[in-house]
């Protein structure tokens, strides 16, 4: 911190007592990097919580039956049976058949077509897409297994979601990294504070014992102390908030360009949006809390 | 507030010792009563700023007693020095000015701690440095004044927010015999308006020139009395109170000159 006006005239009009305790110049700096990192984890935590979200509203309700047999007619049979009791069965909202070209199209570019070759002769499953009233539970799934035994043998029922269980723990993984590293920037930026409060207590010491003897309060030296950490927090926090912005663009505007369901919903709202603008804020807080309990403690050392 | 004898300050076998050498100051016991003149005086290293310092509250004794406006100073709680700081002005034997700042703001300086509002502290600053003879210099950072200008600031400084007990540690050791009678007449009209005034200094002839004035002498850390004044409320010739006090702001010694500057008050 700079220390300039503890006690020349200042800003506003209002009297310094001390020349502001520049904090140093590298406070603004290291605060703006680290309210620009604390940007970034915070924008990609919300990201991952929100393409989650996202992800699980979506597959939550899914469920996929493939009817799993080498024979097209026994296939197509216990395919139709199947959709029929699926249908009848009041938990499901939807059931649908993927409709068996649009399979072979699809898989097309990997099995490759010759001349002559019948995709028929292929087994490949009859797929139904289907849609229940509430979330695929482990139980429910087992009641539509059950329910499909008799008449559908060849039967196989996986809830989406659960294609996905790897993808939502890695999510969540990551979501704590983000918050640990946002803790950990919290704990450098107090660092970074205490440090330069301390530098710029050092450096003001005569000036602070002149204030002390006449009549000057602790709490006159440490506004001193919290008016520059305020403005030099800001002043890191608004480049910092902007770099972190920028940096958050850029990389959105690459996932998206991935074209995922996925990246998609990692889409930020505007609430989001709030909370990444408050961040340097926040630092400003921690940054004028620190510089004063840095300040008291130093003071009340003397006499 | 003050019964008119009762003491500003009391010492009572005070001890100060600086680490572990030998005490810089021993058995100190004397009281001073409001509105009188003292004079300190006593070889170079007698121990006059170590009484000081303990009067203006920067030291704590290593042993005694020390009360100061009717109240122990010496357990005093931290937060309630500022307070008792502000009833006093202080002329430290090394000025300590603060560096960054212009003689103004450094005059101003215990009216802004005492949240004095800004558009009252212009005019008796200025006319205080017009006073001292620094009005050319107001913009002056201490470092290019010398040494005589620097002591007149740190003498302004102490006097500007008429203080209840000012303490001056060779004040006028850096100046010429004219502007050193003209500092003391400041001390003195101060002292009119209520100021207990303790000057330390060496100069005798000083001491002449405030008849009234009351004297302790230190001789290697320890206290006579040659006065006999220090026990008991001395007699005094004039009473600081009404007559002088409206007079102050004007010249009241007939010389031809006006009175100090001494029309602020921030009580
Ligand atoms: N901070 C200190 N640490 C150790 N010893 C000190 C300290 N301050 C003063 N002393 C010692 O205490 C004794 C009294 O010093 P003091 O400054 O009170 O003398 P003084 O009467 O003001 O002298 P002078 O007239 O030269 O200003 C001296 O022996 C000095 O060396
Ligand atoms: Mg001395």
């Amino acid at each position: 911190m700079n220390a300039a006006a503890l006690f020349g005239r200042s800003r506003e009009g209002e009297p310094g007592l001390l020349p502001d305790p520049r904090l140093g110049s590298p406070m603004p700096w290291v605060i703006a990097i680290v309210i620009a990192l604390t940007v970034i984890a915070a924008a990609s935590g919300l990201g991952l919580r929100n393409a989650g979200a996202h992800a699980s509203a979506d597959l939550n309700g899914g469920i996929t039956v493939q009817i799993v047999s080498a024979a097209p007619a026994a296939r197509n049979r216990q395919a139709d049976a199947a959709l029929a009791v699926l249908r009848r069965l009041p938990d499901v909202a939807d059931a649908q058949r993927v409709d068996q070209s649009q399979l072979e199209s699809l898989l097309e570019p990997w099995l490759g077509t010759r001349p002559g070759d019948t995709i028929d002769d292929l087994p490949i499953p009859a797929l139904i897409d289907v849609r229940l009233r509430a979330p695929a539970t482990p139980d429910r799934v087992s009641a539509l297994q059950t329910a499909l035994a008799g008449v559908a043998p060849a039967a196989r029922v996986d809830a989406q979601a659960a294609w996905l269980t790897p993808v939502f723990r890695a999510i969540a993984t990551l979501q704590w990294l983000a918050g640990g590293l946002i803790a950990l920037l919290t704990v450098a930026t107090i660092a970074a504070v205490v440090l330069a409060a301390r530098a710029a207590l050092v450096n003001q010491r005569e000036t602070i014992e002149i204030v002390h003897m006449l009549g000057g309060t602790d709490a006159q030296i440490a506004r001193v102390f919290q008016r520059t950490a305020a403005m030099e927090a800001a002043a890191g926090g608004t480049i910092g908030l902007i770099a972190g912005v920028v940096a958050i663009v850029v990389l959105s505007a690459q996932f998206s360009a991935l074209g995922s369901g996925m990246a998609s919903g990692a889409a930020l709202g505007w609430l989001d949006w709030v909370v990444i603008a408050a961040i340097p804020l926040c630092g400003v807080a921690l940054a004028v809390l620190t510089a004063r309990l840095t300040v008291l403690s130093a003071l009340r050392r003397m006499l | 507030m003050n019964a008119p004898d009762a003491e500003i300050v009391q010492f009572d076998n005070v001890g100060l010792r600086y680490g572990t050498g030998k005490e810089a100051l021993t058995d100190i016991s004397f009281t001073l009563y409001p509105g009188r003149f003292y004079f300190l005086t006593g070889a170079s290293g007698a121990g006059k700023t170590s009484l000081l310092k303990l009067l203006y509250l920067a030291q704590r004794p290593s042993r005694g007693l020390i009360r100061m406006f009717g109240t122990d100073a010496i357990t005093l709680p931290r937060e309630r020095l500022p307070g008792f700081r502000r009833r006093l002005g202080v002329v430290f034997q090394d000025f300590r000015l603060v560096q960054h700042l212009s003689a103004f703001d450094n005059v101003a300086l215990p009216l802004r701690v005492a949240g004095v509002a800004e558009r009252e502290i212009t005019k008796p600053v200025d006319e205080m440095l017009d006073w001292v003879g620094l009005a050319d210099r107001r913009h002056a950072r201490p470092a290019t004044l010398s040494g005589g200008e620097q002591q007149r600031v740190a003498i302004a400084r102490a006097v500007i927010a008429r203080p209840d007990m000012l303490v001056a540690d060779e004040p006028t050791g850096n100046v010429d015999p004219d502007m050193a009678l003209k500092l003391l007449r400041l001390f003195e009209s101060l002292n009119r308006l209520g100021t207990t005034v303790v000057v330390a200094t060496h100069d005798v002839h000083l001491i002449q020139k405030v008849p009234d004035s009351l004297i302790m002498r230190l001789d290697k850390g320890r206290l006579s009395d040659p006065t006999g004044a220090l026990r008991f409320p001395p007699r005094r010739t004039s009473t600081p109170t009404e007559p002088v006090l409206s007079a102050a702001p004007k010249d009241s010694r007939g010389d031809g000159q006006g009175g100090p500057p001494l029309g602020f008050a921030t009580k």
